[in-house]
């Protein structure tokens, strides 16, 4: 038993202060107003306060407290990228994430399951392979396997060849990871309104004031407020509110689903991953199958779920573990995911003066929220794009100069 | 085991028994007999055994709750089969059920021992601790993930048979109880087909057991007339132990009936899914013994099973004196009953009740269930006066029980209704949640008392009137039924605050996952006092039952501790599956459909070792495996020196006709089109909006308005879309069609391929000077209709002859038969793709990836420069303009180098400049040779450069123009 617990145990009163204070009233100016309370928005809002001394800071949100995309990704953390670039970024939210439950004094429950990338054709061995050296070449744990080592890391996976798409090898890169995505933006949450910055839920920003072409203000659905500078962060939405800012992204957005099963006990330990059959998989910590597939084929802003989705996951997952038939679907869910044409986010600057932009974070956000969050704090309080995310900068795609990340990116999660 | 049938009632109590069979089923490990008809739990019941699992987290004793599969306390493990609801799953002879999640036995479960320490065991506990010092949450990790799940999958089962239907109707009825058989009678009158669903294995619902008078012979009565007319009725196709688990955009809803899935489709649907009754909370509310009233009923009428001896009734409305009078009738002592109201009911119900001198007390409420044994039963009610909403006074009794039957309202079962955009909110008048909105794509209705329509008169009227609107909105006018008042609220149905804490806990608001009073009020505390901020940090209705149970009482507990009204306040959001779906329903029959091609059986008969291409299967090469590379070896040769024939059947295949072909390829494609020559091909090169290249293929000009092109077999689906969507853009004059596979091709390659093609056919001149390399022909090879393509893709004279599909084989077989004498071999993908590197040529996706625009590739000669358009030509016209990061380029490298592997780096000073995107050695050349993208300052002839090995090793290579082999491609030109 930790002796963290025992003070529950021996108090007459719930010993508790609030993980977050409930704010009544918006102020009329801040230095920083950030748009979106999700686990960008409060990783960013926290390493302000925390690195940079920023704390006359408001994060936004239009509904409950990192209830968007936050509430609802699979949990999925891995370096395993196609870039160099891509490599960096995420290798440094990896370090940052296997610190985060001591930093914040809150567990995130970060396990460190490992992570294949399944591979039933050649094309896909040619990109494990790529991942693979480009990894390793960045001091990044991955390797390509065959299924010897398969039948090891993973044992009840199908490694017949009787199946429409036999396994040939996979991409293991032992440091992926889960963690409870919920408790990642609390974490956050709680450490920058520990510091001073505010948190208003269900106050919706409905457009932007300017003067010379420089953000000023923020309208919300209580009331205008000005601000220093705004920093956008509404993954699933990103179009729609820089288009009140008066920009154009080049981003779809489309819908991302995924499922759970009832809690069975844990048969699964590590990741598994199948780009070509669209399928990933992990058992949650309370033994539930957490899956999703590929994301929907058209763009869309509900957040639906459709039958068709989990037919065709279901399909490939039971090709994958041919004895799942008789365990039983709980729960779907849809998110939306916001696309850029190369598979790769976009952070920075924006055309518009103080108004910064973190968006296009596709499917796989939820790992990078820790790097984003200081590298975009960083940004904001230096007014300089630090070298780390500067590829992935807006304008690159004036200069139709992308950062290829569709090898990995695409179910990859 | 207990008292053998002693809780089993006669006649006609037991609608769902066949009294004449006994079955005999193993539970626990114990042999237990029940009847035909029974469900795993009331054939436990019958057999005075209440004990059927133990909970998540505490593995406290649970029993029947709700005996309708609604709640994680009857969760057993039946053979392979996890988490199975023993309320509702029908026992067979010889059936093995498993207690599941139990350390020790189900009687004797040490897991208890978690309940003890309970109390350090805070709300969302896990959060705050086990991570200091550093490192260590690892190994807690492990052990907490021991504790986790219920049942357990059985890692050796294979797929069972299961597939999949297809109905459509005008109007479905989901729910066969009082409205749902109104409504469907009505609809089917008027005209429309009827499908009327209900997951019950007899039509009724609630007229099955619920006692709405206090003679409830009008009842039965009733429900006869209804079912009768349903079931005789041509137009209502009825289907029974079938649950719908989710009603989709445009009414598409999935039903699982047996081992199949129906996928439906109905113009309207109307809900009549009815409502699920609710537990009050007090301290040991979860155990054996503490049931809803409707359960006690369900037990009584459909299963003939008396629910207990001894009973206490806690009421907040008038459905509690039903029960009671249910319990009273199968000879089961009615101690009191505890009406949380402070005035009493008028209902002739209760007038019954009066007539029977139960004691009832009136504004007190069951405030602890006193645990008999190990908790494994319940002993005594101890009520309490009720002071003000949620707490009582010392006024209290004891009374001995071993029943306490709850009815403290419902909530609606609106689950279907919210995955298709309805919406409830909570009417703080009635303390119960409404439908405010319905699926807003199809005119859908909701019927009884999902409609906050209780009073059974009212109900069939509700029905009645949603049948008539369901069909009119269908398009089969009827007249509107009668003024009857049918949509009557729901006052009085559910009482308002049936929620008292007790002081040492207990107290349970979610069974499901654990959950007491204090953790709900505890986590608001922590801060988490939006709803869904509360169901993720305490797991409440995050359960198998979905919040069935829990969501009303948690919504009223939460808002408020938050100090929020609950007036109009909704609850989180409801998804799909209804109820939780099997994997296998879901899969049905996999369809994951493989191409062959004509060729197929030829190519297997020949020792084929086949390789999937997409959907299709391609022979890799011809030989054993263990001969692999010898194989390709020959194969090779045989194309270099003599004549090879390979399947192309799969590749891409485009009919462009029209006026404007020749316009639309000039916009679909890089080169240009306009001046092509009837009778020639030319390469095509696609790029996306980019620049990025994304397939080639070569274009055929069959006549003025008439292209063949073909494109990659992989890349042929996504060239066609993209045609079909750019020309609904452009909306030029011409047709697109994918014959794909419609035809069959074969490439005959190799220096005699001409002799071997020469005996085959009378009507094309084949000589150098007639039919030139890039030129097309149409005619007849082996008296087949042929269109006949020069191309040189392997580097040699060749013939791609394309045939329609029904004569690929003959074709196969006349050039097969016709090369015997010339030793000509069938090659395939391995060798092919090795010719080709030889010859320097790309494979799209291979010596390309998601970024590679033309010029990286040395293809800007595929470019035409003046076309005002083409797709992607902005971008390339904007990177043209500025220095290349990277080329592709030829290497060679010594026959005993070791050989690098496909993808592996190319580095330079420790910097990735590049990587290998082909390499092989060739036998024909002797030599390592390759594609790899390099550093322009790299790229230079005869500069070599690093590339890392997999193993980490450095080798060089050195740059080396292509086409390696017959660089003035005079083999192809012969």
């Amino acid at each position: 038993m930790p002796f963290s617990l025992l003070k529950y145990g021996f108090s007459k009163v719930h010993p508790s202060e609030r993980h977050f204070q409930n704010l009544a009233e918006l102020k009329s100016s801040y230095d920083v107003v950030i748009v979106g309370g999700g686990g960008h928005g409060l990783a960013t809002a926290y390493y302000l306060a925390k690195q940079w001394g920023i704390t006359n800071v408001a994060v936004l949100e239009k509904g409950y407290l990192a209830g968007g995309n936050t509430a609802r990704n699979t949990a999925i953390i891995r370096s395993n990228y196609l870039t160099p670039e891509g490599v960096r970024f995420y290798d440094e939210s990896i370090k940052l994430f296997q610190n985060l439950s001591n930093e914040f004094d809150y567990n995130i429950l970060y396990s460190e399951r490992g992570h294949l990338t399944l591979a039933h054709t050649d094309a896909a061995m040619r990109t494990s392979r790529w991942r693979a050296e480009v990894n390793k070449h960045l001091g990044v744990n991955s390797e390509v396997v065959y299924p010897d080592e398969l039948a090891k890391l993973c044992p009840h996976l199908n490694l017949s060849q009787k199946v429409r798409y036999p396994i040939m090898g996979a991409l293991h890169h032992p440091p992926g990871a889960i963690a409870r995505h919920d408790a990642v933006a609390w974490g956050y949450a709680r450490g920058a309104s520990d510091r001073g910055v505010e948190i208003h839920t269900h106050t919706e920003v409905t457009g932007f004031n300017f003067e010379n072409g420089r953000v000023i203000g923020v309208k919300t659905n209580r009331g205008d407020i000005r601000c220093g500078k705004v920093l956008q962060a509404v993954a699933g939405l990103s179009s729609e509110v820089s288009k009140l800012a008066g920009f154009k992204l080049p981003i779809k957005s489309i819908p991302l689903q995924a499922c759970v099963s009832e809690p069975v006990k844990p048969f699964l330990d590590i990741i598994v991953v199948s780009g070509s059959l669209h399928v990933y998989v992990s058992q949650s910590s309370r033994g539930e199958l957490v899956m999703g597939s590929a994301s929907d084929p058209y763009p869309l802003y509900s957040t639906r779920s459709t039958l068709e989705f989990k037919e065709e996951l279901m399909m490939h997952l039971l090709e994958l573990f041919p004895f799942v038939g008789k365990l039983k679907l709980l729960r779907q869910w849809a998110g939306t995911a916001d696309m850029t044409p190369d598979f790769s986010p976009v952070m920075g600057i924006t055309p518009i003066q103080n108004y910064y932009i973190d968006a296009g974070w596709g499917t796989w956000g939820f790992k990078a929220t820790p790097v984003c969050g200081t590298r975009m704090a960083e940004t904001l309080a230096t007014d300089k794009v630090p070298d780390l995310i500067k590829p992935f900068e807006l304008e690159r795609f004036y200069r139709f100069d992308q950062l290829g990340e569709r090898g990995a990116a695409s179910v990859g999660h | 085991m207990g008292d053998n049938f002693t809780m089993r009632l006669p006649k006609p109590k037991g609608l769902y028994l066949d009294r004449s069979k006994t079955i005999t089923f193993v539970f626990a490990g114990k042999h237990y007999q029940g009847l035909q008809g029974d469900s795993i739990a009331s054939a436990l019941a019958a057999n005075n055994e209440r004990l059927l699992s133990r909970s998540f987290k505490y593995h406290r004793p649970r029993g029947i709750l709700t005996m309708a599969g609604r709640d994680a306390n009857t969760l057993v493990q039946v053979e392979d089969e996890p988490n199975v609801r023993a309320d509702t799953y029908a026992i067979t002879e010889g059936l093995e059920v498993f207690a599941q999640n139990v350390y020790g036995s189900l009687e004797n479960d040490w897991g208890r021992f978690i309940e003890h320490i309970g109390r350090f065991l805070p709300v969302g506990f896990y959060y705050k601790a086990f991570y200091k010092p550093k490192g260590i949450w690892k190994y807690w990790d492990t052990i907490i993930r021991n504790f986790a799940g219920l049942g357990k999958v059985d890692v050796n089962a294979t797929p069972y048979a299961s597939d999949k239907a297809y109905r459509f109707c005008d109007v479905v009825v989901i729910g066969g109880g009082p409205a749902g058989l109104s409504a469907a009678l009505q609809a089917a009158n008027a005209g429309a087909e009827v499908i009327l669903v209900d997951e019950n294995q007899l039509l009724g619902g609630s007229l099955n057991y619920v006692r709405f008078n206090s003679n409830n012979s009008q009842t039965l009565l009733t429900r006869e007339k209804l079912v009768n007319a349903v079931t005789n009725h041509p137009a209502i196709n009825i289907y029974t132990n079938a649950m719908c688990t989710g009603w989709f955009a445009d009414n598409w809803l999935a039903i699982m009936c047996e081992q199949r899935m129906l996928k439906l489709r109905s113009q309207v649907v109307v809900a009549a899914t009815g409502s699920i009754e609710q537990p009050a909370i007090f301290r040991n509310n979860d155990l054996p013994g503490v049931m809803l009233g409707s359960a006690a009923q369900r037990l009584i009428y459909l299963y003939g099973v008396a629910p207990g001896k001894l009973a206490v009734v806690l009421t907040g409305n008038d459905d509690g004196y039903g029960v009671a009078l249910d319990l009273i009738d199968s000879g089961i002592e009615v101690q009191a009953i505890v009406e949380m109201r402070t005035t009493p009911s008028h209902s002739s119900l209760a007038a019954a009740i009066n007539a029977k001198n139960i004691r009832i007390l009136q504004g007190y409420t069951v405030y602890e269930a006193i645990p008999g044994a190990g908790k494994r039963s319940i002993t005594h009610a101890v009520i309490h006066q009720i002071s003000s909403e949620g707490t009582v006074n010392e006024n209290s009794h004891k009374i001995a029980c071993d029943l306490i039957c709850m009815s403290a309202g419902y909530t609606p079962a609106a689950q279907l209704l919210c995955h298709s955009g309805g919406q409830l909110k909570y009417d703080e008048a009635d303390a119960i949640l409404k439908v405010t909105q319905l699926p807003a794509h199809g005119q859908s209705v909701a019927a009884g008392s999902l409609n906050s329509v209780f009073e059974i008169d009212a109900v069939l009227a509700d029905g009645k009137y949603a049948g008539w609107l369901a069909a009119t909105n269908a398009g089969f006018p009827n007249n509107e039924p009668a003024n009857v008042p049918h949509h009557v609220g729901a006052q009085g149905q559910n009482y308002p605050w049936p929620i008292f804490p007790h002081p040492k806990g207990r107290d349970f608001i979610d069974v499901d996952e654990d959950l007491q009073v204090k953790d709900i009020v505890n986590a608001v505390k922590d801060g988490y006092d939006d709803l869904e901020l509360v169901k993720r940090y305490s797991t409440v209705v995050m359960g198998p039952s979905q919040g069935r149970q829990s969501a009303l009482n948690n919504m009223r507990l939460v808002t408020k501790e938050a100090n929020r009204s609950l007036n109009g306040i909704t609850i989180t959001t409801q998804r799909p599956p209804y109820s939780p779906e099997f994997i296998q329903h879901l899969v049905g029959k996999a369809f994951q459909p493989v191409k062959h091609t004509a060729i197929h059986y030829r190519h297997l008969e020949c020792n084929a070792q086949m390789m999937s291409a997409g959907l299709w299967l391609r022979p890799a090469y011809y030989g054993n495996p263990e001969n692999k590379d010898t194989c390709i070896e020959k194969e090779n040769l045989a194309v270099r020196n003599n004549v090879g024939i390979v399947d192309v059947s799969t590749l891409g295949k485009l009919e462009i006709r029209g006026p404007d072909a020749a316009e639309f390829l000039n916009r679909m494609y890089t080169f240009a089109y306009a001046k092509q020559l009837i009778h020639r091909s030319r390469y095509v090169l696609m790029t996306d909006s980019t620049g990025v290249i994304i397939d080639d293929g070569v274009a055929c000009r069959l006549g003025e308005h008439h292209f063949y092109v073909t494109a990659t077999t992989g890349g042929v689906d996504g060239v066609y879309r993209n045609m079909l969507r750019w020309n609904t853009e452009w909306n030029l004059n011409l047709d697109i069609a994918n014959v794909t596979a419609a035809y069959a091709a074969v490439n005959l390659a190799g220096p005699n391929s001409r002799d071997v093609l020469s005996c085959l056919t009378d009507d094309i001149e084949l000589s150098a000077q007639q039919f030139s390399d890039m030129e097309v022909r149409t005619g007849h090879i082996a008296k087949i209709p042929a269109r006949i393509l020069r191309v040189g893709f392997v580097g040699e004279l060749g013939y791609e002859i394309h045939v329609p599909a029904n004569q690929g084989e003959a074709l196969w077989d006349a050039l097969m038969k016709t090369g015997e004498e010339f030793e000509i071999r069938p090659f395939g993908v391995e060798a092919q793709r090795l010719l080709r590197l030889e010859k320097g040529h790309i494979i799209v996706n291979q010596d390309t990836d998601g970024l590679t625009i033309p010029q990286e590739t040395n293809m800007g000669w595929a470019i035409a420069q003046k076309k005002p358009f083409y797709m992607g030509k902005r971008a390339i016209d904007v990177m043209s303009a500025r220095s290349l990061d990277r080329l592709l380029v030829g290497f060679t490298m010594p026959s005993d180098a070791p050989l690098p592997e496909e993808c592996n780096l190319v580095v330079n000073n420790n910097e990735i400049t590049g990587r290998v995107t082909s390499v092989a050695y060739s036998p024909t050349l002797k030599s390592i040779i390759g594609l790899a993208f390099v550093s322009p300052d790299q790229s230079e002839i005869g500069k070599q450069f690093n590339i890392k090995l997999s193993n980490s090793a450095i080798v060089k290579a050195t740059v080396c123009p292509t086409p390696f082999y017959d660089p003035e491609n005079k083999r192809q030109e012969m």
